[in-house]
């Protein structure tokens, strides 16, 4: 009965998306009050349909209702409670059930939050949203219905694929769609502005949380899966340029170059035909994302069941929605004029290089991506794009972007002076080079290239940290003000230094992780003892343990340090339905992961094959992104978002007591 | 004019980049056509990998029903196959060979067997892709189904996995066995 209630309040959600479409913007074309004052309504009551429609999902996964046909295919009665809901979106239909709750999700949350938005910009960007939900609740309810029933029905299910069954896993779809599907917002916004005719400094500090929330969980969701590969697929790789990586990290491009360009729009009242633009791709590469995963045009790790006639469902609601905004872009926007002018020289010329090389990065990873696939269709063969390509593209695109990162920030508005600045950073260049120069020496003479990241890694963290000396001016005025400035910052300069420092660790992490893994894989028996680097294994054999659904075999290793043993206890699960998984034992330290992988036994003497690694810097990467992370969110909470903005003072006005009637 | 022009230029990447997506769309990823299909096998012979007997040749084919399977440890989509291949192994299902290709170095594919199981009957070790060209193949995984006669019948492009095989690899295995 659940599962009806649940279908039931999906087409409900898909009329209360068809109301806060169509009528809202009839009403704020002609300045209907009555026909504008549903929008906000109607996107709440969406939201809460679609909350409601994933409950009785989640409830028939939890309760493992084995009628519903995604949940047979998807789930087992011994599965662990936390893999039974986290099923629920490890699937096609489900995950689009969570897109669309995500949708409606900040749809509401504009309705609640936008009380000092522009009323008929509001009631626009609010109907746009509900264009959206309209289009994918549509695809859902003909095509992806995850309250299908299964008869006969089985006696237990087929079980989450168990490379899935992981706890990053579970959390990494919620996160993705968070940015992912939050950047539709900035679609919204745009679509509306284009509407309006009007894109003027407020519209762009009225984005700028929006893109910042979205850009903060897709930081976070690109990040949780990278981790999950690490310790996952148990070769201590984190990142392979797959198509599906590259449909999230796309949208992060596009969005981060998003969130620098609207700075200039609001402080400047420049770039703003830029801007729009960003706001409209930045969800064009979300939905192009999700055609590709889903729609099975290319060959994937992460692809979901491929279907053609989704894939042609998602490809014209990607047409109509993206195709129909930069329709609007090409009435409407050349109406943009911007009106703050500038030097190359300058913030704003420091802010364009950033949004520059990071579109043209976006641009060069959806080529490809795609480039398969337009060779396959214009006859010239089949090809797999590769990482080298990949690396050999992209990274020479970074690293002037990182050298920029460094000065950019200590540019003057309007024009600056690029001599005097960079001779300013004088001492973190010659820290960085002082680093990259002893990373050579001392660890790899070998690799240019490795001590080349260390010194971009060193360099950022220093200009970023001169940067944030030069804003409390240390020591050129006396500590105690320093301390008072320090603490007087603005939230969103914090979220800046947080958000570039934490970058200068990815990097270096990536760098040492890429150029200095050490690996040793051999036959172990118990008792034996391999060098690593500068670390001692020592295997104590393996013995059977049961999981709630699986058996697995554990492996023990000892590695001996200074304080006391560490003990890593890696496993080769078999999974009672769905094959076997190799669960990596990794023990993270300052310097590095120490990272057991146990194979196949050999030999008759409890011998195993045996992989064991050290990663250098990679809990570095992991803590980076965790700072870049706290940085969005310490930027999202500062005062100047909520208070400040025009139409405060109704808003204020209305949280007035109302006089008795 | 050129502003307009700007303006007009993201639509037009759109449409274009839709056309394209549309004609992609209509070619299934999976069925690629392979210039030796319904022909024999070409003769070849591959070396053994380390630390197993036996390599594996054309005429380990000949008189019943195999599989073919293209895979390497560089390759992340062969990892997603695997574990339904192990099954089959494990069922008894059908025989299935392994082509291992293009390997870094000597060791990497046999670790990579040790770690996840060995689901193939003989693996031949194709540094220099002699095997992949007797069968064509353009891209790791891929899997020909081969009957009796030592005929290459269908190729399937991209991981097995169950709905696939349920569907549509199942039945061709049941129809080139029901062969005289």
């Amino acid at each position: 009965m659940t599962a009806e209630l649940g279908h039931f309040a999906l087409i409900l959600a898909f009329a209360a998306a068809a109301l806060q479409g169509t009528l809202p913007l009839i009403g704020a074309r002609r300045r209907d009050s009555v026909w504008m004052s549903i929008a906000a309504p109607a996107a709440i009551l969406q939201f809460l349909l679609i909350a409601v429609s994933f409950w009785a999902l989640t409830r028939a996964f939890v309760l493992s209702d084995f009628s519903l046909t995604v949940v047979a295919m998807n789930s087992h009665t011994a599965k662990p409670l936390l893999y039974k809901i986290s099923g629920v979106w490890g699937n096609h239909e489900g995950s689009m059930l969570l897109w669309v709750l995500v949708l409606a999700l900040f749809g509401a949350a504009i309705a609640v939050f936008g009380g000092n938005l522009r009323p008929t910009l509001k009631v626009r960007v609010l109907a746009v949203q509900g264009l959206l939900g309209l289009g994918f609740l549509a695809f859902i309810l003909f095509t992806s219905n995850p309250f299908e029933r299964l008869f006969p029905m089985p006696v237990d299910g087929r079980d989450l694929n168990p490379l899935l069954q992981d706890p990053g896993l579970a959390f990494h779809p919620p996160l993705l769609y968070l940015g992912y599907v939050g950047l539709s917002t900035t679609f919204s916004f745009a679509v509306a502005a284009l509407i309006e005719g009007r894109a003027d400094p407020a519209w762009a500090r009225w984005v700028r949380p929006w893109t910042l929330a979205s850009w903060t969980f897709l930081t976070g969701g690109i990040v949780l899966g990278s981790w999950w590969a690490y310790y996952e697929l148990g070769w201590g790789g984190w990142w392979f340029w797959d198509p599906v990586e590259n449909a999230s990290f796309m949208p992060w491009l596009a969005a981060t170059a998003l969130l620098h360009s609207a700075i200039v729009s609001e402080k400047r009242d420049a770039l703003k035909g830029w801007t729009v633009f960003l706001a409209i791709v930045a969800f064009a590469f979300s939905l192009l994302g999700t055609f590709l995963v889903r729609s099975g045009v290319l060959t994937s790790v992460h692809a979901f069941a491929s279907d053609p006639d989704r894939g042609v469902f998602i490809l014209m609601l990607l047409i109509v929605s993206v195709g129909g905004a930069f329709a609007l872009y090409a009435w409407r926007g050349p109406a943009l004029k911007g009106g703050g002018l500038f030097r190359p020289i300058s913030r704003e010329g420091g802010l364009v290089l950033n949004n520059f090389l990071l579109t043209a990065a976006a641009a060069a990873v959806l080529l490809g991506t795609v480039y398969p696939l337009i060779l396959d269709v214009l006859n010239a063969g089949k090809i797999s794009v590769g990482a080298p390509y990949f690396n050999s593209v992209f990274i020479p695109m970074m690293v002037p972007l990182v050298l920029a990162m460094g000065i950019g920030p200590l540019l003057n508005w309007k024009r600056g002076e690029l001599g005097p600045t960079v001779y300013r950073l004088k001492v973190a260049a010659g820290l960085a080079v002082l680093f990259g120069t002893g990373a050579w020496l001392f660890i790899d003479r070998a690799s240019a290239l490795a001590a080349f990241g260390v010194f971009l890694a060193a360099w950022l963290m220093f200009a970023t940290l001169h940067e944030l000396a030069v804003r409390i001016q240390l020591f050129r005025v006396p500590p105690g003000e320093s301390w008072r400035r320090l603490r007087r910052q603005p939230r969103a300069r914090w979220g800046m230094t947080l958000a570039h420092g934490g970058l200068a660790i990815v990097i270096a992490g990536m760098t040492a992780s890429s150029a200095w893994t050490t690996e040793s894989i051999q036959v172990m028996k118990p008792g034996d003892r391999v060098d690593v680097g500068s670390h001692v294994f020592i295997f104590d054999g393996a013995r059977e343990v049961r999981g709630p659904n699986y058996a697995a075999t554990r492996g023990t290793f000892r590695v001996e340090s200074g304080g006391g043993d560490i003990v890593l206890t890696p496993e080769k699960r078999f999974y009672d339905v769905q094959g076997q998984t190799t669960e990596a034992a990794i023990h993270p330290t300052f310097l590095g992961d120490l990272y057991a992988v146990l194979g196949d036994p050999r030999g008759e003497d409890g011998g195993f094959v045996t992989r064991l690694y050290f990663n250098p810097l990679v809990p570095w990467m992991w803590a980076g992104s965790f700072i870049m992370v706290l940085g969005g969110f310490v930027s999202l909470s500062d005062r100047r978002h909520r208070v400040g903005a025009p139409g405060r003072q109704k808003a204020g006005a209305r949280a007035t007591p109302a006089p008795a009637e | 004019m050129s502003r307009r022009f700007l303006f007009l230029l993201p639509l037009v990447l759109i449409a274009a980049l839709g056309i394209g997506f549309w004609f992609g769309l209509q070619r299934d990823p999976q069925a690629l056509p392979s210039a030796l299909i319904n022909k024999p096998v070409p003769e070849f012979s591959l070396a053994a990998i380390e630390g197993s007997a036996r390599g594996f040749r054309r005429d380990d084919l000949l008189g019943k029903v195999s599989l073919v399977n293209i895979f390497g440890s560089w390759c992340v989509a062969c990892l997603i196959e695997h574990p339904f291949l192990m099954e089959l192994k494990a069922n008894g299902v059908v025989p299935i060979y392994g082509i291992n290709w293009r390997e870094p170095n000597r060791r990497a594919g046999p670790e990579w067997l040790d770690k996840f199981g060995n689901p193939y009957r003989f693996v031949g070790d194709d540094p220099r892709s002699e095997g992949a060209i007797a069968f064509g193949v353009t891209g790791a995984p891929e899997t020909f189904f081969v009957d009796r006669k030592g005929i290459i019948r269908y190729k399937h492009a991209g991981p097995i996995t169950r709905d696939v095989w349920e569907s549509k690899l199942w039945p061709i295995v049941q129809r080139l066995r029901a062969e005289s």
